[in-house]
Formats: C-alpha cells, structure tokens, sequence
C-alpha cells in the first residue's frame, strides 16, 4: 500500500455567506482508503490542530444512498465513471497531485456548509407526482399485474437513481432532466404507473421548472457523471411523455371523456 | 415490572386475524384529531407514515438524513422473501414461519413470526402496485430465488438493490401523502429525547442539524423506526449515521432493552484493508448461489495467490461441514467456520482475515455473461474497493457486524413496556429471536409500518384522548433543557481527542470481547473496559464548533455518547446468557465439533433490561417463550 | 378560450415546452436550410436554371407563396431565436456559481458555443437578406444592369448577382465563416432536435449523430462550394 502526498483546495462556506477556496496539504494519505475516508483523515487533522473540520454529506459509504456529493477536479463524484464519491478510491490517484473539492453548484442546491448542499428541490419533484396513487391494503395480488421482463427491466435501469444530484451538478445548465426522467420514466414504463402517466409527467416538470433548475441542452454531461449511469434516452421518453401529456391536456382529451362519463 | 406480551389467544393461524377483528376502530372523523410522530423514514417508517397518514391520522415524520429515501434500508442488496410459493416448491406462510422460528434458533415469539409470515404476500402485492420494479420472468410473472439457508425460492429481488427499490416505493406512497398534506416531513432533523408526560409517551426533542435549533414536539404517540444498533462495533455494515440514540434515550426513559446481544455476524463483506477504514461493505449474501468458500488446507499457503493452491490443497470448510446446505449455511454458522478458519492461520489477504469466496467453477459451467447478469455490480463494486477482479481470482470475504436481532421490548401491538411508545422495524426485538434469516429484515420493517400499526396503534390511541398533552407540559421543558444541556457539555469538554478515535477504541474493543465469539473473560475484560472508556471521553473529547450551527462532529459526540452506555448493557446482557444461541455465541457453551449450544431449559426467555439508573445494573426483566407449534430442536444445517 | 391560452402559456412557460419549440422550429429551418442550398447549387447548371428558379419563387401562387414561406421562416427564426435566448439565460441563472475548477467530460464543443454560433448565423442572415433579397448598398436592384432574358422574358438576373457578390472577397470571407459556424452548429442541433422530439432511442441515436454530422458536412461544402468557385476559382466571371 502506497501513501500519497497531495494538496487540497477545498470550498469552505458557512451558509448563505460568500465560500472560498482553503489550501489544505494531505500528506501520506493511504492509496487504499476512499475519498471520504482520505476526508475523514484530513478532519481528524483538521481538529486536532484547533480548525474547523470540512463539512460534508455522507451516510451509507457503499453507494446507494445518494448522501455524499462533492464535485472533485470538476466532476461530480470525481472522475472514475460510474461512481460515487464514497466508492472512489485514492488509487486513482497520484502523489503530488493537487484536487479540487467543491459542493455540487446549483442554483436549486444552495450551499449548507462547505460541501453540503440542500437538495430538498428533489424531494419536491417527487412530492408532485413521483408516485402510484395507491392506498396500503388496495394493491391487487402482485401477479395479477403481468410486466414483461423487457419493461421490468428497463423500469429497473430508471429506478437505479440514487437521487444524488451528480446530474445537476455536472450538467452546464444544472439541469434536473436526468434524475426527473428516470423517476418519471420509471412510473411511466410500468403498467401500474400508467393511468396517472400525463398527470405526473406535467406536475413534475412543472415542479421541476419551478426549483429554478436549467434546461436539458443534450450535452449528456450528466450520463457521464452519474453514478448509476442512468441513459439521456430517459430525457428522451420524458420529452415525447411531455409532449403528449401537453397536447392532450391542450385538446382536453383527458376532460373532454371525463365529462363525457358523467 | 411484568412485560405482557398480549399475545391473543387461539389457534398460531388465527392469532392475528382474530387480533384485527378485536382490535379498536377509531372513526375517521376522529382519527383527524390524532396526531402521531414517526421517528426515522427507512422502510418501517416512510411505511408507517404512509399508511398512518392514508387512514386520516396527522403524521409528523422525522429523518436525520437530507431526504427521507436515504434511510439505511436502501442499502439492502438481496431481497425480500414472501410466502407466495409461486414457484411450487412447496413453499406456504407455515413453512415461512417455520423457518423464521428455527432460524432464529428459537428464540423470537411465535405469535409474531406467524404474522410476519401472513403479511409477507400483502407486502409483495403493495410493492408492485408502487411499481417497485421487482425481477421479472419473459411471461410477465414475478422472479424468484433461494436465499440465505432456505430451501425454497421465495426470495423477491430487485437486481441488487431491493432495499433501494423498496424503500423508493415506501417513499414514493410518503411522497404521495406530505402532497396531500397529512405527513410533515422534517429532514436533518435528529431525535435527541424522548418525552414521556405522567406517564404516558407524548413527544420527542430533536435538533434540526442545519440551524442546531433544539425543539420540542408532541403527538399522542410516539413511532421509532430509528434501526439498529450495529455502529456500536465502529466497523459495521450500517450507514455512518446509524444510531442507537433514539432507542437509547428511551430506554433511560424507561422502555426495556430487549435481547442487546443477539448481533448478527454478516459472512460475506470485504475484509478490513487498514485502520483508516471508516466502514465495511457488504457483498449480497446471493454470491453464495454460485461462489464456494475456501481457505487453503495448510497455513504455508495462504501467502500463495490462489490460482497457485491446487484443488486437493484447499479447504472447502463450509461444504465440507454442512454437506446439505454447504456454502448456503445460515450466516451465523457461516460466519463463524470463516472465522474459525482464520483463527487457525488459513486466513488469507493483508492481516490473514479473510477467505475466498470462488466463482471459477461457476464461471466455468455458466459462462461469464451469466455470472456478470447476475452480480455484475457486486463485482464491479468489489473491484472499486480493492482493486481486484473477481472474475479473474476469487473474492475476499470476512464477516462484519450487520444487523442487530435485539431492539426494544414490545407487546404484540408493537408497543413497548412504556405506554404510547411503539417500537417498529429493525429497532424492536420481536421477529428475528437470536438470528435473523436473509431476506427477513426488509419483510419485517414493511410488515410492521405497511400493515401491523395501522391496526395496532387505534388499541393505544382509543386510550388517550387527542391533543391532551401539549409542549406546555413541564416533562417537554425537563427534556428539552436536559438535551440542550448535553449538547453544551459535549461541546465544553475541550479535551484532546476527536469523536472518531473514541468511536473507533469503543468499536474495537466490542468487535474483539463482543463479536462472533464472546467468553467470560473478555466479555469482564469489556465491562471494566468500557466504563473507563465512557469516563475519559467526558473528560477529553474534542468537539470543535458550535451547537448553532450544521455540526457533524457535535451530531457524532451525542451518538457515540450513547454507544458508550450501550455498550455496556450489550456485554452485560452477552455476560449473562450462559449459551450459545443464533449470533450469540458463548464460547463456553459449544459442543465438541463447535456447535452451539443452546440451553432451553434455563434460558428459553427474552432479556428485557429496564434502567435502573445506574448503567452498571440494569434490572433484567424475564418474559419466558413458550413454543406451540414449532418444537424446540436442534438446530442442525448438516 | 383561456384556458386553451392558459395551457399555451404554461406550455410555453416550461422548459420542455419551450425546448420543443426550439427543435420543431429548428427542424423548419433545417429543411430551409437544405432547400435553400439545392436552389443555389443550380448556380453550377448555368444563367438560365438559376434563373427560373428564381423567378419560379417569385410568381408561384402570383408571388404569394413566396411570401407565404418567408413569414413562416420568420416566424420559425424568431421561435428559435426568442425560446433559445430565454432558455439560456434561465440556465445561466441556474448555475449562478461557477465551478473553481471546470471540467468538461462528453460535452462537444459545438454543443457549447451554440448561443454564439446562433446569434453569429442571424448576424449574418440580416446581412445576407440585405445583401440578396432586399438588395441594399448595391445596384442589384437596378433593372439595367440586372435583367436577364428568360423564354424571351425579362427576369432578375439571379445568376449575375450571385457571381458579382461573391466576387467581393468580404462576402465571400464572411459567408464561409457563418456557413462553417452553421455547420458546427448543426452537427450538435440535427441530432439534439430528435433527442428532444423524443424520438431518440438506444437504437435510432447513433443513427440520428450520424446523420447530423453527414447533414452538417454536406451544408458546408455544399454553399461553401459557390463562394470558393466564384472568389477563388474565378467562376463566372
């Protein structure tokens, strides 16, 4: 096992005041141990010397909460593809070598302290439409709804989001396109999800607009940074679901049956 | 005390249908008037808020995450096991019973389990109605496998990630009802008391962890979905910010702590690589379908790359054990021969803890394709951490704390001894007895919030009469300086060392006296260990920052503060069950092959400790399981 | 009524909606686009089919139809250019703070300059317009110098003007650059309006980059071709 000497720049903010960059020197940081663990070497350093320690998101460490960010040399989750920040490992890379750390930039993710960032603007995406309306105890036996394996699965590859924000953070326009096509587009392959399909699809982009996220400009730099390397075809199902969902709420199709059954 | 589980009477089958039809209805006009905290939003929780909210109660859900969809069960890899018996192997809810009570090595409540049995098939039709997108056949129907020691395929399975797929669909129905207005979520926001009023459970205090503001509030029931306790070891499989406070502070408050020492021992994570390591990382328990462990039969060839050791030269200890379920033993007997293994230096890897877990002859029958569909992402997760491939040598595995069976005391109401505090998922004892089967933890934490409290919880509330207590009362003021005044003393002591380190001595010194293997001595050795521990980070612990302010290090202080109580009554309660049962294992009590040994006859009890205020006696609270339908056996996997 | 209007405005006020509008107008302009360089390249058939062509414009459906097509140009340019301006500023907005170290993966860098090269086209396009349509600071107005016989017809003389405006090595200069600039910006905007109309696939997307990188190239070296033959070869003069 190697020790690596590197030199930080990490992004230190409190709250809603201005951040700037902090000089932190990293020395014999062991090439085995993962970003966080090199962080958490770093804060035990940090506090022992009298200073305040980097705050930053984490919980489960193994990739699947979706708790850590950071944005490392520019990139969000750092650059091994399809990895989380708790899942990169110092192996990747040299002694020597300075790194940027700063949070995940967006305008819908204001900065909490250092390295956290509030992403509640995803809660409220799903909050408007991330859901089968049905009530515990009102579910049919689970057979009764047949789902091929090639819809399962692609609902499947959809619902690996871990809700992280690495999207966001990548894209150039912060734009939430990819995370609210894979949770829409998820609900919207499925047969269950069907009956609300134009429902949730305009109430969750219209929340999405309104969190103050960009626009998708099809740069793809979120299906690169994301951990889960979810697929900007998503986008593309998200788009022609908006499509139709307009038109149709345009004509009043929807209504126009409603109305027609009473 | 006297602990009176409720358990109704009748038939084993019966129980619960029979409980349901006597339970209380409240009527939805006045459900209005309730109002009920959930603590925590894992799958027993954002469940029981869902359902709760869904009946017309007035929920108050807390989450100390950034969103309530990160709770730790999102991290559970295998599945979920349902007594669908779709695949006609024989498979029915009194087999799933059955198994569970045996699994558990006798020592969970029948009454329970049979009803954990019943709902597992209303859990699966609740999670595809979601669209949680479970593992599909070409014909459209549900996939099954076997896991974890069961002999039938009643496994649900969401590729490796059923944890996150189902608590996205519990999240998902608590999406539904904050839109609706009948939950409000609060986010980083962490349960630092509980508040009991003439006693009776009527709120909590949290801090909100952005502002550091310490609040109160009430409800007329309390819900801890707050997860267990595994970080107590440092090094666990748990999420960094896994706790035992919520379930500590009650307990301080006067609910009994249940079975502390029945942990469960995961067998297949990734060893331990260096001691700046902050966690271990489970590899899912299904690799142990198609992989075979081994370590090699001499000590002089552990040093050896494993392509060097010949086929005659390797120990396949598991298969050579159990024949019948071989690498599919249950974990704590897995975990243990692992163990074993490396206790007599046939470990492999840096520190000889470790051994193999092969997929070259997997490999070999099926391809590489098949086994990369099936677990390529553990795979590729396994070479993230260590730089090795699997496909190319085999795997290094060595068990890690994963689970805890113990947990708060409740009834059959899923109410603990302290009236109005209900006790859900992995943070109560009730399902699991000594041992819990793979596969079981996501069933029970969506058992008890999607369908056990929802008709449960009306047995207390009809009691209380909504609203009565306020954050007026004088108990919310005492909890509420108490917690503050914890906060000011933690950040005052200004000492030398960091949280982390005290973690990290505590973690190890339970890990070594308290782990796989416990004895007399090391389990006094922890005892006196401990106290002196606890003493010395009141004195010397460095919590730099304030209480005002987003503070990481002040939100660890307050939980390994209560790791140091708990750790106590974890050895005590180890200390005091001469057997061996499940994850406990009493190296004193064994049979000469190494099998434990269980002693019905003197300890066929839950050990409910009730504090006593004085950490070093808790008083201990017998509540004697009595077996109907399974008989005591043996518990035998050869 | 209002509330179909309420529906259009909320439509509009989206991002998806307004990003259709951009690629369904994008479109428009790209079947122009082809059009409009099919036309010219009768440049190279002679005086007398560019001609026609021309006249052709001019007096289909007695000189409406040309009309016609102009205001739905318009109307497509002014879609596209107004959508993408609101569009680009909510995304600036959206990142309010820049990154210390800035890192691009994937992202081409046409993808990236399309405000500019956008904004470079219409530069040029008014300057286009008003150098071969509307005709101003020149003569190609004047019946005298620019009148062709056509089946014993007097016609614009289309081919004389092209040749004379190319002649000046400015326009010809200024014509490439925003045809390159063209080019670049379709390479990212031809395949990018299938993804945003919702008909990219895993299947049909290689299929739509390819074709927009052969569409792209084929535009340059299709109208670049016209001003390289008459400025630097000497074509027609």
């Amino acid at each position: 096992m190697a020790l690596l000497n590197l030199h930080l720049k990490v992004w230190r903010q409190t709250g809603t005041q201005p951040g700037h960059f902090q000089d932190i020197e990293a020395p014999e940081i062991p090439d085995h141990a993962s970003f966080l663990e090199m962080m958490d070497i770093v804060n035990e350093r940090l506090i022992r010397a009298g200073q305040d320690p980097v705050a930053f998101d984490h919980d489960c460490r193994e990739g699947i909460c979706g708790m850590c960010s950071m944005t490392i040399n520019g990139m969000a989750h750092g650059p091994e593809r399809g990895t989380t920040t708790c899942q990169l490992h110092m192996r990747k890379f040299r002694t020597g070598d300075t790194i940027w750390v700063e949070p995940f930039r967006a305008r819908a993710f204001p900065v909490v302290k250092d390295l956290m960032v509030d992403r509640s603007a995803f809660d409220r995406i799903m909050k408007a439409g991330g859901y089968v309306s049905v009530r515990t105890g009102a579910a049919p036996e689970a057979n009764e709804i047949p789902v091929g394996k090639e819809i399962a699965d692609a609902a499947m590859d959809a619902a690996a989001c871990i809700g992280c924000g690495a999207c966001v953070a990548s894209c150039k326009n912060a734009s939430a396109m990819l995370y609210v096509s894979a949770k829409a587009g998820q609900l919207n392959t499925l047969p269950q999800g069907h009956a609300e399909k134009d429902r949730r699809t305009l109430a969750m982009v219209r929340q999405m607009d309104a969190e103050g996220f960009g626009n998708c400009t099809n740069q793809y730099e979120c299906e690169a940074a994301c951990p889960k390397e979810i697929s900007v075809r998503w986008i593309a199902k998200l788009n022609r679901d908006y499509a139709v969902a307009s038109v149709k709420e345009l004509v009043g199709a929807g209504r126009q049956q409603s109305q027609a059954g009473e | 005390m006297k602990l009176d589980s409720k358990i109704p009477s009748g038939p084993m089958a019966e129980k619960w249908s029979r409980h349901k039809q006597d339970s209380k209805l409240i009527n939805p006009k006045n459900k209005r008037k309730y109002s009920i905290i959930v603590v925590g939003s894992g799958l027993a929780g954002a469940a029981a808020a869902a359902s709760l909210s869904e009946l017309g109660y007035k929920v108050k859900c807390f989450c100390f995450q950034d969103s309530p969809r990160r709770a730790h069960s999102i991290a559970a890899q295998g599945g979920i096991n349902a007594a669908k018996n779709y695949q006609n192997d024989g498979d029915s809810v009194h087999r799933l019973f059955y198994d569970t009570v045996k699994g558990g090595d006798f020592r969970a409540r029948e009454a329970n389990v049979h009803r954990l049995a019943e709902v597992s098939v209303n859990i699966i039709d609740q999670c595809v109605a979601q669209g949680v997108p479970f593992a599909r056949e070409y014909g459209g129907g549900l996939a099954n496998r076997s896991f974890g020691g069961a002999q039938v395929s009643r496994t649900f399975y969401a590729r490796g990630q059923t944890g996150q797929q189902l608590l996205l669909g519990a999240y998902s129905a608590l999406s539904k009802e904050i839109a609706r207005g009948g939950v409000e979520m609060h986010t980083r926001t962490e349960m630092l008391d509980l508040v009991v009023a003439d006693g009776e459970t009527k709120g909590i205090i949290t801090r909100n962890l952005v502002t550091g503001k310490v609040e109160a509030h009430a409800a007329d029931t309390v819900l801890l979905c707050t997860g267990g306790y595994g970080n107590v070891f440092f090094l666990s499989t748990n999420a960094m910010g896994c706790n035992v406070t919520a379930t500590w502070r009650a307990h301080r408050r006067g609910a009994t702590f249940a079975n502390p020492c029945y942990t469960q021992i995961h067998p297949t994570c990734i060893p331990v690589s260096g001691d700046y390591q902050s966690k271990l990382t489970l590899m899912s328990e299904s690799l142990r379908n198609d992989g075979r462990v081994w370590v090699p039969k001499k000590a002089e060839d552990c040093g050896k790359p494993a392509s060097q050791i010949p086929e005659a030269d390797r120990d396949y200890f598991l298969e050579r054990k159990y024949p019948s379920f071989g690498n599919l033993a249950p974990r704590d007997i897995s975990s243990r021969a692992a163990k074993e293994a490396c206790d007599d230096g046939r470990g492999v890897g840096p520190g000889g803890r470790g051994v193999y877990l092969d997929f070259s002859e997997a490999i070999n029958e099926f391809g590489e394709n098949v086994i990369k569909e099936r677990y390529g992402n553990l795979f590729d997760m396994y070479e993230r951490i260590t730089g090795e491939s699997a496909y190319k040598q085999p795997m290094r595995i060595y068990p890690a704390v994963h689970y805890t069976m113990g947990g708060l005391w409740v009834d059959y109401n899923l109410m603990s001894n302290l009236s109005g505090l209900h006790v859900l998922g992995e943070a109560n004892f009730s399902d699991h007895g000594a041992n819990r089967l793979g596969a079981s933890a996501l069933m029970q934490g969506l058992a008890d919030g999607y369908f056990v409290i929802p008709t449960t919880v009306a047995n207390y509330l009809v009691t209380q009469k909504p609203g009565a207590v306020t954050t007026a009362h004088p108990a919310f003021k005492e909890a509420l300086e108490a917690a503050n005044g914890r906060i000011n003393q933690l950040l005052n002591v200004k000492g030398k060392r960091t949280v982390d380190s005290f973690h990290r001595e505590l973690g190890l010194l339970v890990w070594d006296k308290c782990g796989m293997g416990r004895n007399r001595a090391g389990l006094e050795e922890a005892l006196r260990r401990i106290p002196e521990i606890r003493a010395e980070f009141w004195e010397n612990v460095l919590v730099p920052g304030s209480g005002s302010v987003a503070n990481p290090e002040l939100e660890k202080a307050g939980r390994v503060a209560d790791f140091m109580e708990f750790a106590e009554l974890l050895c005590r309660d180890a200390l005091d069950r001469e057997e061996s049962c499940g994850g406990h294992f009493r190296e004193e009590h064994q049979f000469p092959d190494g099998e434990a040994k269980r002693d019905d006859e003197n300890f066929c009890y839950v050990s409910a400790y009730e504090y006593s205020g004085d950490l070093s006696k808790p008083i201990l609270h017998k509540e004697p399981l009595t077996f109907e339908e399974v008989h005591l056996t043996l518990r035998s996997y050869k | 009524m209002s509330s179909l209007q309420d529906s259009l405005s909320r439509f509009y006020a989206s991002s998806i909606g307004k990003k259709l509008l951009v690629a369904l107008s994008g479109l428009a302009l790209i079947g122009f686009v082809l059009g409009h360089m099919i036309g010219n390249l009768l440049i190279f058939a002679g005086p007398d089919a560019i001609n026609e062509y021309g006249h052709m414009l001019h007096t289909m459906g007695h000189g409406g139809l040309i009309w016609v097509a102009r205001l739905g140009l318009l109307a497509a340019v002014v879609v596209h250019i107004v959508a993408t301006i609101h569009l680009t500023r909510q995304n600036k907005a959206a990142r309010k703070d820049a990154y210390g170290k800035e890192a691009t993966r994937v992202a081409s860098s046409a993808s990236r300059i399309m405000i500019f090269s956008g904004l470079t086209i219409l530069a040029f396009v008014i300057y286009h317009l008003l150098h071969f349509t509307v005709r101003v600071g020149n003569e190609y107005n004047n019946p005298a110098l620019y009148t062709a016989m056509l089946d014993g017809q007097p016609v614009h003389n289309v081919y004389k003007m092209v040749i004379d405006g190319f002649s000046w090595a400015p326009a010809s200069v200024f014509y490439i650059i925003a045809v390159a600039l063209l080019c670049n910006h379709l390479s990212h905007g031809f395949a990018s309006l299938f993804q945003t109309l919702g008909l990219a696939t895993n299947k049909t997307w290689p299929l739509f980059q390819k074709a927009g990188h052969a569409f792209a190239l084929l535009i340059l070296i299709g109208n670049c071709s016209i001003p390289i033959a008459i400025w630097l070869f000497g074509y027609g003069r």
